[in-house]
C-alpha cells in the first residue's frame, strides 16, 4: 500500500488556476523530486498537502487513510488537523527557524509541546524532557551540528540553518518529509552541504518529496522524478526516464535550458 | 516654613500626581491597547471598522480636547457628571494612550513574518501555542523602542492635566509666578528631564537585554 497517496488535486486563488489535476503516490522510503519551471505550481502543491493551503478538489490519502478531501463538508476540527498535521514535515526554502531559541531550543520546542498532552507527562516529566533533548542532539549531530546547539540562528551560515531546519522537522517523526527548494536561498558554495543532508537521510530510508532545481542532485538521489508545468505533471517516471530522454517538448525545453546554464 | 521648603513641597507633590496620572495610565492602557489591536486585527468586519474608527478618531484630535470631552459629557449627555477632575483625566489619558499603544502593537504583529506562524503550524502546534511561543516574544522585541517613545510623551503629556485644574507640577509653579517668582516654573523641567533620564536608562538596560540574538 502507497505511503502517500495525492489524487487529482486542484487549486484556484480566486479566478487562476494554479493547481489543475495533480496525482502520484509514493511508497515507504521512496525519494520523489519535482522538477518545473517557475510559476508551475511546485510549491503550492507542497503547501496544499501540507494543510497550509486548502486545494479546491481531490483527495489526500496516507497509509492508505484519508488526511484530506475536498468533497467531504466536514469541518474538522483544529486537533484533528493537528493529528494529521504530525504525519508530514515540511522544510521552508527560507528555513524559518524560530530567532529567539538556539539551535537545539528549535528542534526541542514542537516534540516538547506535544509531549504535554501525553497522559504520563506530569508523572515522567524529567524523564520526557530528558529524551526529547537527547533525541534533538542526536539529530542536530546527524547534520553535523553538534558543535552549534545553544547558537542562535542569527549566529549560524544559511547551510547552517537549513541543516537546523530539517533537524526540526525531523524531530517529530514524520512519515514523508517534504523539501521547497532547501538549497535556492543559499549561497552556491553551500548547497553542497545540504544536499549530502539530504542523501544521508535517503541512505536511512526516510521518504522524502523534494523540489529542487538541482538536476544532478534529483538525479542521484532521486527514485522518481516528476515534471511540473502549468499545474499539472506532464511527466514522470525513473531519473534515467525523464532526465536522460525526456519525451515532452516541454521537459525538454526546461532541461536543455539548464545544460546550457 | 521657608519659601525654599515650601516651594520645594508643593513642586513634589504636583509631580506627584503626574507621576500617578504616569502609572495610572500605563497600567491600564498596556492591557486596554491590546484589546484594541484585537478589535482591530479582527476577522469580524463591524468590529474591525468600529475599532479602526476609534483608533482614528482618538488618534486624529488633540488630547486637550479629549480630556476637556471626557470631563463634561457624561454630565451634558447622561446628566451624570464626573465627580473627580483627576478621574476625568485619567480616563482620557487612558483611552487616548491605548488607542496609541493598540497601533503599535498591530504594527509588532504585522511585522512578524508569515512563515514563523507556518513553521508552526506545520510543527502541528495550536494556534495559541504558536502565539504564545513563537511569535509574542518576537514582537515583544520590535515593540520596545516605539513603546519607549510613547511613554517618554506621557510623562511630558501629564501635565495637560492642568487645563481642567488638577494640580499637577507645572500649575504648582504657576502659583509661584504670580508671586513674582519664575524659577520654581523653569525647575519643573528639571523634574520631567532627571524622569525621562531614568526611563531612557530604563529601556536601554530592556533593549539590550533582548538583543541577544538579531532578526
Ligand atoms: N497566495 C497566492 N495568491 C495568488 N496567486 C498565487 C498565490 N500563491 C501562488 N500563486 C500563483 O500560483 C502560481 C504557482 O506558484 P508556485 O509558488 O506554486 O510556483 P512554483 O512552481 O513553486 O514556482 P517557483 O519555482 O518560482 O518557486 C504562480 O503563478 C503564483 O503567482
Ligand atoms: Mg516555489
Amino acid at each position: 500500500m502507497p505511503i502517500l497517496e495525492i489524487k487529482d488535486i486542484y487549486k484556484n486563488f480566486g479566478k487562476t488556476e494554479v493547481l489543475k489535476g495533480v496525482s502520484f503516490s509514493m511508497e515507504k522510503g521512496d525519494i520523489l523530486a519535482v522538477l518545473g519551471s517557475s510559476g508551475s505550481g511546485k510549491t503550492t502543491l507542497l503547501r496544499c498537502i501540507n494543510f497550509l493551503e486548502t486545494a479546491s478538489k481531490g483527495q489526500i490519502l496516507v497509509d492508505g487513510k484519508s488526511v484530506f478531501d475536498a468533497n467531504e463538508n466536514r469541518k474538522i476540527s483544529s486537533k484533528e488537523l493537528r493529528r494529521k498535521q504530525l504525519n508530514f514535515g515540511l522544510v521552508f526554502q527560507s528555513f524559518n527557524l524560530f530567532p529567539q531559541y538556539t539551535a537545539l531550543q528549535n528542534v526541542m520546542l514542537a516534540p516538547t509541546l506535544l509531549a504535554k498532552e501525553r497522559d504520563d507527562y506530569k508523572e515522567n516529566k524529567t524523564q520526557i524532557i530528558k529524551e526529547i533533548e537527547t533525541d534533538a542532539i542526536e539529530l542536530l549531530s546527524r547534520v553535523g551540528l553538534s558543535e552549534k546547539l545553544s547558537n542562535y540562528p542569527c549566529e549560524l551560515s544559511g547551510g547552517q540553518q537549513q541543516r537546523v531546519s530539517i533537524a526540526r522537522a525531523l524531530a517529530l517523526n514524520p512519515k514523508v518529509l517534504f523539501f521547497d527548494e532547501p538549497t535556492s536561498a543559499l549561497d552556491p558554495e553551500l548547497t553542497g552541504e545540504i544536499l549530502k543532508v539530504i542523501k544521508d537521510l535517503a541512505k536511512k530510508h526516510i521518504t522524502m518529496v523534494i523540489v529542487t532545481h538541482e538536476i544532478d542532485f534529483a538525479r542521484n538521489v532521486a527514485d522518481k522524478i516528476v515534471f511540473m508545468a502549468d499545474g499539472k505533471i506532464i511527466e514522470s517516471g525513473s531519473p534515467e526516464e525523464v532526465i536522460d530522454n525526456p519525451k515532452n517538448e516541454r521537459t525538454q525545453l526546461f532541461l536543455n535550458k539548464f545544460n546550457k546554464e | 516654613m521657608s519659601q525654599f521648603t515650601e516651594i520645594c513641597q508643593s513642586l513634589f507633590s504636583g509631580f506627584g500626581l503626574n507621576l500617578a496620572l504616569f502609572a495610572g495610565t500605563l497600567i491600564a492602557a498596556i492591557p486596554l491597547g491590546l484589546i484594541v489591536t484585537l478589535g482591530s486585527m479582527s476577522g469580524f468586519k463591524p468590529l474591525r471598522w468600529v475599532t479602526k474608527t476609534f483608533v482614528w478618531i482618538i488618534r486624529g484630535t488633540p488630547l486637550m480636547l479629549q480630556i476637556f470631552v471626557v470631563l463634561y459629557a457624561p454630565g451634558l449627555l447622561f446628566g451624570m457628571p464626573m465627580r473627580s477632575r483627576m478621574t476625568a483625566v485619567l480616563a482620557a489619558f487612558i483611552i487616548n494612550y491605548a488607542a496609541y499603544f493598540s497601533e503599535i502593537y498591530r504594527g509588532g504583529i504585522e511585522s512578524i513574518p508569515k512563515g514563523q506562524y507556518e513553521a508552526g503550524q506545520v510543527l502541528s502546534m495550536t494556534k495559541v501555542q504558536v502565539f504564545f511561543k513563537v511569535i509574542l516574544f518576537q514582537v515583544i522585541k520590535r515593540i520596545v523602542p516605539p513603546m519607549g517613545n510613547e511613554i517618554l510623551t506621557l510623562i511630558k503629556d501629564t501635565s495637560l492635566a492642568r487645563i481642567v485644574g488638577v494640580a499637577e507640577v507645572i500649575m504648582c509653579a504657576e502659583r509661584f509666578t504670580k508671586e513674582g517668582l519664575i524659577g520654581p516654573l523653569f525647575s519643573t523641567g528639571l523634574f520631567f528631564l532627571i524622569f525621562c533620564g531614568a526611563l531612557t536608562l530604563l529601556f536601554n538596560y530592556i533593549e539590550r537585554k533582548l538583543d541577544y540574538y538579531k532578526n
